[in-house]
């Protein structure tokens, strides 16, 4: 049996008398894109900020490449190869795309207590950075501040930023949201294409994307994991299709 | 054991004096979000606007009373020229006017009633003692600040947990951007409430003045410690400044009754009545800093 | 730098440094030593106004306690100079340590909490160094005490006013020269990252807090530094030197000068200090006798800069080139 790389065991959230996440167990395997989706505040943003360490769970345990990291502070957990990408855009809007993932490639590069020397001279970060920037297709908006980037492009840059430091695993809380068609199915093959050494957890509303995508598919209603399979065995599913899957315009 | 009694009643009397200036600073600070500086201003011009018509009228109470419309009326000025500007701006920008606002009000103080400072006499009524307890006499004017300042404090109660204001007010302490989607007239809100916190500001100003005396730049020193109340309550919370400036209250002035003896037995005279203050004033802020590395957001404050 | 000299920001600082450069020889030859006085007051504040600017400007860190560091430093110092340690060999590094390590604490408490807390917790630990400095009777309590200059037996004479003078000046150049590897170093983006967006900085891997506290304890030992030298020009120190108005001071100075940029804290201390001379003289030409109430004018202009003029005096020589440097 082949150790998950991500492995979330019996994560329970409370917020006052609200449940969000109800004993939810989840994992991710190196080389696959887990997708996990369900209707509107089933509190899926809820349980991947639990997994990279926004939020603490009550009860619960996460292990990440065989290591405990239920108390590591997110920082650390970046660190040991998690990366994320946010729901609404999070870049550092005054920074141009290039200083955007150029700051991410520093991050793993060692600390930062370097006072003096110059990092727009630092080849070993903006060499790296260039490439990000090429593998998602901005390289043509390399100096352009982030404020300036389209939203769809913003997006990519987030990408590029949670790619930065080449992590294990990468947690995209809907990486297509707000696209069009055209750039959706490029960012599908883009993804696809990363797949290779790395474990997804892909949260997503886009349901043609999420049957392209995904290997496994878990479903959050209210906070439970109500179904967790193959995207035929979910598609199949009775009480997926009763409670998500038919409201949806597949 | 009697003068314990009394520094602790002291204590009080000083607690609930400072629950009326942090209780408008905690209301501002927790449902505009807005850095304000210059409420130690109100408290000044609270107490000389008191001076003022009490001498027009000869009379301490009419004087007072007349007082606090007028500082109401102050607050709602200012709330409209400045304040208002302000709720959508950073906190550095609100820092950097009210900052300017205490030395304008400063100067203003000082062009109109001049460098000096003013003196409000103990009115005649309450120049006695009284009884507190059998054999133990308490300034009467001193026991009429505690019954005002706990008035106001079970007043404020009542209002914020029983009158549609201060469900309000509550609503928008926890969650602000909510109270602008339930149809509320946000900006006659947010001036009612600055008037208030001028209002309790101003009668803090007008009753602490025949006991600290009336003068420039009164407030600047006092509103620090009104900040010192709100970061150990938690900011929005009257509950947590109530608690808070009790606590205060009673460091301060049981610290600075008995340290002095305390300090003589190793110091001399003159340096213990000079490190006395500094000392109860640093025991207020490591409180500060242990409530802080507890719960970065006071006692009762917004997680 | 030739290019950026052709600018009218670049032509307008390189002259404002030459005058500076060459103040005390410019003072003399005009006779007007009350000028160099106040120029020596201006250098040393543009010092401790560029450090502030590490945290405030870059780093959006506001902190309004900053002038306990000046009394720490001066405290430092005059209280050694007091108790007959004269040399500056052993004052200066003493109360910088005093300094930084206070900071250190400081930061330690306060850069755990946010916004309007972070503000009143500082602004509240300044207090509490002012009440100390002015319990401490031995030191002259309220009313300051005078000291004698720091001695550098061999090296300078500070009493000498030109020499001292040039002292400060050449630790404006270095402040300078370090704040503009600062901005740009792995260490200055970090900073400047976490205050354009924290939860992402965090999210990509970088324990924010560590940095932040990094920053402060760094800006505080500057502060410090600030200190040791307003202590040896006035030969004197009190508890005003750090009260809460002179953090407010600094605070306006950064603001005004522009935040966040190399040149602002610089421009913004020169304006500052100009506007304190001169609206004394302007107000009473307008209102005979009215001179002396010249904060009613300057309070209102503070709010008037604080509404309406926020990107300082920087932001009128137009954006620059290297926004990016500007962050």
């Amino acid at each position: 049996m082949v150790e998950p790389l991500l492995a979330a065991t019996g994560l329970i959230k409370r917020f006052g008398g609200l449940v969000a996440t109800d004993n939810v167990s989840i994992d991710v395997q190196r080389g696959e894109i887990h997708a996990l989706i369900g209707p509107n505040g089933a509190g899926k943003t809820t349980l991947v900020s639990q997994l990279t360490g926004n939020l603490r769970p009550d009860t619960g345990t996460i292990h990440f490449a065989g290591r405990d990291i239920t108390h590591l502070p997110m920082h650390a957990r970046v660190r040991l190869g998690l990366a994320r990408s946010f729901q609404i855009t999070s870049v550092l809007r005054e920074f141009t795309a290039l200083d955007n993932v150029a700051l991410a490639v520093q991050a793993h590069a060692g600390h930062s207590f370097r006072f003096l020397a110059d990092t727009r001279r630092d080849e070993s970060l903006r060499g790296p950075a260039r490439r990000g920037l090429e593998e998602v297709g901005l390289a043509a908006r390399a100096d352009t501040p982030a404020a300036n980037l389209s939203h769809g492009e913003q997006r990519q840059l987030e990408i590029a930023m949670a790619l930065a430091g080449d992590p294990r695993l990468l947690l995209l809380d809907e990486p297509m949201a707000g696209m069009g068609v055209e750039e959706s199915q490029r960012m599908i093959g883009f993804l696809q294409g990363l797949k290779d050494r790395r474990g997804m957890l892909l949260i997503e509303h886009d349901m043609d994307a999420v049957f392209q995508l995904a290997d496994r598919i878990t479903v959050l209603v209210y906070g439970r994991a109500i179904a967790s399979g193959t995207p035929a065995e979910i598609r199949a599913n009775a009480e997926v299709r009763q409670a998500y899957l038919g409201e949806d315009d597949v | 054991m009697d003068y314990l009694l009394l520094q602790m009643l002291n204590g009080v009397q000083l607690g609930l004096l400072m629950f009326l200036l942090a209780a408008g600073l905690t209301l501002t600070f927790g449902i505009m979000d807005l850095v304000n500086l210059a409420h130690g201003s109100l408290y000044m011009m609270g107490a000389y606007i008191a001076w003022m018509l009490i001498g027009w009228t000869d009379s301490f109470v009419l004087g007072a009373l007349l007082a606090l419309p007028a500082t109401f009326l102050l607050g709602i000025v200012v709330e409209a020229i400045v304040m208002r500007r302000l709720y959508a701006r950073d906190h550095l920008e609100q820092v950097l006017a009210t900052f300017g606002l205490i030395l304008f009000f400063n100067e203003l103080v000082r062009v109109i009633w001049g460098p000096a400072g003013k003196s409000i006499a103990v009115p005649a009524f309450l120049s006695r003692t009284v009884e507190i307890l059998p054999g133990v006499p308490y300034p009467a004017y001193r026991f009429a600040i505690i019954v005002v300042g706990a008035l106001v404090a079970i007043l404020l109660a009542w209002l914020v947990a029983r009158t549609r204001i201060g469900m309000l007010i509550r609503a928008g302490a926890s969650n602000r951007r909510m109270i602008g989607a339930l149809g509320v007239n946000i900006e006659l809100l947010f001036t009612l409430v600055f008037g208030l916190g001028a209002v309790f500001a101003g009668l803090a100003g007008l009753m602490a003045a025949p006991i600290t005396s009336v003068k420039i730049g009164m407030g600047d020193d006092i509103l620090i410690l009104a900040f010192v109340i709100i970061v150990i309550g938690g900011i929005g919370s009257i509950k947590g400044a109530f608690v808070a400036a009790m606590v205060v209250g009673q460091i301060d002035i049981v610290g600075r009754a008995f340290l002095p003896d305390l300090l003589k037995t190793f110091l001399s005279a003159s340096a213990a009545s000079s490190a006395a203050p500094a000392i109860s004033q640093v025991l207020i802020y490591i409180v500060m800093a242990g409530v802080l590395v507890w719960r970065p957001t006071g006692l009762f404050g917004q997680r | 730098m030739i290019a950026a000299l052709a600018t009218p920001r670049g032509l307008i600082t390189a002259l404002l440094l030459l005058v500076l450069a060459v103040l005390p020889l410019l003072t003399q030859a005009f006779d007007q030593r009350y000028l160099l006085s106040i120029g020596t007051r201006i250098v040393i504040w543009a010092i401790a106004a560029i450090s502030f600017n590490m945290i405030l400007g870059y780093g959006g860190m506001v902190s309004f306690g900053h002038a306990m560091f000046f009394g720490i430093g001066g405290y430092a110092v005059g209280i050694l100079a007091h108790h007959g340690v004269a040399s500056g060999f052993i004052q200066w590094p003493v109360a910088i340590v005093a300094a930084t390590l206070w900071a250190a604490l400081i930061g330690a408490l306060s850069l755990r909490t946010r916004g309007l807390y972070f503000i009143m917790i500082t602004l509240a630990f300044a207090q509490l160094v002012f009440y100390v400095g002015g319990g401490l009777e031995a030191y002259g309590a309220d009313d300051g005490l005078n000291i004698s200059r720091s001695r550098f037996p061999g090296l300078i004479d500070l009493r000498d006013k030109a020499a001292f003078y040039w002292l400060c000046f050449a630790l404006l150049c270095g402040t300078l020269w370090f704040c503009s590897r600062f901005a740009n170093s792995r260490f200055g983006l970090v900073i400047r990252g976490a205050k354009s967006n924290e939860l992402r900085m965090t999210a990509l891997g970088f324990p924010v807090f560590r940095y932040r506290l990094a920053a402060f304890t760094l800006s505080g030992a500057f502060g410090g530094l600030s200190g040791i030298l307003l202590a040896n020009e006035g030969a004197y120190i009190s508890p005003a030197m750090m009260s809460w108005v002179k953090s407010g001071d600094l605070i306006v100075i950064v603001v005004l000068g522009g935040m966040g940029t190399l040149f602002g804290p610089l421009y913004g201390t020169i304006a500052f200090f100009v506007l304190e001379e001169s609206l004394k003289p302007l107000l009473d030409l307008v209102a005979k006798g009215w001179g002396e109430y010249w904060q009613i004018v300057f309070g209102p202009m503070l709010v008037l800069i604080a509404l309406y003029a926020r990107g300082g005096i920087d932001s009128l020589f137009g954006s620059s080139k290297e926004w990016r440097r500007h962050g």
